[in-house]
């Protein structure tokens, strides 16, 4: 896409919020999220169930279902607004422009078409070229994604190869036409502990080869390590905390992040009971007026459930959303 | 450590031969059920010879004759005997199955174009669509399906076409609320959500990811169904409200020989026997069918 400058921003987000009418009132998913997304840059999005990350990556694809969702805010991918393109030009991006790789991948490949057939007919219907070609194309791409004798994989189902081939064909359907920007929905909480490694390091390894932007969710903290240029903490349908991953997992700002680091499995750990963090998160129904976090932190003070905390901006690109913020010395933990 | 090294490839072999698509498959599994292969066999045999009745008769089905009224099983020129007018049994029989199995077939086929839409569309779109195809479809299930049946072709009349009709009523409840369940399952799975995430737009989705996905269990059921079907149109004809005399039909045979019961038992009995060979195949080919299509296993 030359077109575009290259210090324009792929993806930016402003003011995104997503509500929810539930039965018991409305729910508020996502509560003003924003940031910018460069060509070519991996961000993970890492929080527990429910702080609004799955909803984030559909609301980017426009694929949340619009009766019952009310979504405000702009999503500009390419400078093209995703909530007022009409739909015909929507599905023409979704796929080339923006794709995504799903969680379990046994339920979002069809079960009656081959992995072949499947990668081909998307390449046919973005691309108008032959079905053959289309299955050559497949080809290429099973290999890219590392899968063995992808020749014979090709005319497989679904239910005939195991997890981690199954989440390669996923990955293979997902970079079908070249995307820029690919979005991945916890790729690898499906899959074993040894299949999880193989399936980042391909990502990382195709996200350089291909220079894609790369949203992935997660809420393992390794993975986020691991794969990730910068990393946002979510809660509560916020970004509580954005940097660098190595700024975050380091020197974390928001006692959330903190917790979350002092909650998880590393070394030289035997013998030491895993601190977890007290309570449960807030009931998107009924958010605290004041920040979401302050009835598990063990910071909270009268500041805190007055008004919700506004964005600090330690330095550019390093936000964290805390009164204490204010104050990178006296960082708690 | 021979054996070993010789595993994979003897694993990986039938794999390759997997390749060909999934209906090779259906068939080959089909292939290694007796049960099945032989109602298929049975199926096929009533059929053809409904198709080719006016060749294979040995007489006309409408000839009848006051002299030989109902002569036993075995007969000369009569193999299966005559009935109360006289006229061949075998030739009627013959003749009698495309009534049968047309009053089978027909309104299946017809409620499942009728009831499969409804619940197609009924399961994809879902909120208020489907509470009005659904809440109406519940009405008909109210009824016990032979009460409807009755009631339907009592009041639109007797005659073939309207016990066509008057079954497909009775049929496309259960074929609504099949295809609404199975739709229902299918557009909440996340291949929907991936298809949509890749650019596919309603309309795609309904056609390739939806309808393979909801055509065979519907379709299953349906074939459970044509053995129903040929009972309740032979009960139909039995009460007098489908094919009229003097036409073939299995029911309407079984009507008029009840009287002979005493005089020719075996004679009398032989439609009875013949629907109830057809429906048996139909459900036992059926039920393998349904296993044969799960190559999901």
């Amino acid at each position: 896409m030359p077109d575009q400058t290259q210090s324009a921003p792929l993806l930016s987000v402003s003011g995104l919020t997503v509500s929810f009418k539930t039965e018991r009132g409305t729910a508020s998913a996502i509560n003003g999220v924003d940031f910018d997304l460069k060509r070519g840059e991996v961000l993970c999005l890492l929080g527990e169930s429910g702080s609004g990350k799955s909803v984030t990556l559909r609301a980017l694809m426009r694929l949340l279902p619009e009766r019952r969702s009310r979504i405000a805010g702009k999503v500009l991918l390419n400078g093209e607004d995703v909530y007022a393109v009409p739909e015909r030009r929507m599905e023409k991006l979704r796929g080339k422009a923006i794709s995504m790789v799903f969680q379990e991948p046994m339920l979002a490949l069809d079960p009656v078409y081959t992995i072949g057939h499947q990668i081909a007919e998307t390449i046919v219907r973005h691309e108008g070229i032959a079905f053959a070609d289309a299955e050559r194309r497949a080809l290429d791409l099973l290999e890219r994604v590392q899968i063995p004798s992808a020749k014979r994989r090709l005319k497989a189902y679904p239910h005939e190869m195991s997890g981690g081939m199954r989440q390669r064909a996923m990955i293979a359907l997902a970079l079908s036409c070249n995307p820029a920007l690919l979005l991945a929905d916890e790729p690898t909480t499906a899959l074993d502990a040894t299949v999880q490694m193989q399936i980042l390091l391909l990502l990382r390894q195709l996200q350089a080869e291909l220079d894609m932007a790369v949203i992935l969710v997660t809420h393992d903290i390794g993975v986020a390590a691991e794969t990730a240029d910068r990393v946002a903490v979510m809660y509560a349908g916020r970004f509580v905390e954005l940097g660098t991953a190595r700024q975050v997992l380091k020197d974390p700002q928001h006692p959330y992040t903190a917790g979350l680091l002092a909650s998880t499995v590393h070394g030289n750990m035997r013998g030491h009971a895993l601190e977890a963090i007290p309570g449960a998160p807030p009931d998107l129904t009924n958010l605290p007026s004041g920040c979401a976090y302050a009835p598990r932190c063990p910071h909270a003070d009268a500041h805190c459930t007055a008004a919700p905390p506004s964005e600090t901006w330690l330095e550019p690109g390093r936000m964290a959303r805390c009164v204490r913020a204010r104050v990178p010395a006296a960082a708690p933990v | 450590m021979d054996a070993t090294a010789i595993k994979p490839s003897s694993l990986e072999r039938p794999r390759a031969a997997r390749s060909p698509g999934y209906w090779s498959k259906v068939g080959r599994r089909l292939l290694r059920d007796p049960v099945t292969m032989g109602c298929l066999a049975v199926l096929l045999l009533i059929v053809l010879s409904a198709i080719f009745a006016d060749v294979l008769a040995p007489a006309d089905p409408y000839k009848a004759s006051m002299i030989r009224r109902l002569k036993p099983i075995g007969t000369p020129n009569h193999p299966l005997g005559t009935d109360e007018l006289g006229r061949d049994m075998l030739t009627r029989l013959l003749y009698g199955g495309r009534m049968s199995l047309v009053m089978g077939i027909l309104p299946v086929l017809n409620a499942l174009v009728i009831g499969g839409l409804l619940g197609i569309v009924a399961g994809f779109f879902g909120g208020r669509l489907n509470m009005a195809i659904m809440r109406t479809i519940d009405v008909l299930y109210a009824f016990p399906s032979v009460l409807l049946a009755v009631a339907i072709s009592g009041a639109l009349g007797s005659g073939l076409t309207n016990a066509i009709v008057a079954l497909t009523i009775v049929f496309v409840p259960p074929l609504a609320r099949i295809a609404e369940t199975v739709t229902t399952q299918v557009r909440g799975m996340d291949f929907v959500d991936a298809a949509r995430a890749s650019g596919a737009g309603s309309f795609t989705i309904i056609r390739v990811h939806l309808l393979p996905n909801v055509l065979g269990p519907i379709f299953v059921y349906a074939s459970s169904l044509i053995s129903v079907s040929i009972i309740l149109a032979s009960g139909l004809s039995f009460l007098g409200l489908g094919v009229e005399p003097p036409q073939a039909e299995w029911g309407l045979m079984l009507n008029t020989l009840r009287q002979a019961i005493y005089v020719q038992p075996w004679v009398a009995v032989l439609p009875g026997a013949l629907i109830f060979l057809t429906s048996i195949c139909c459900n036992l080919a059926s039920d393998g069918l349904r296993t044969a299509m799960e190559v999901k296993l």
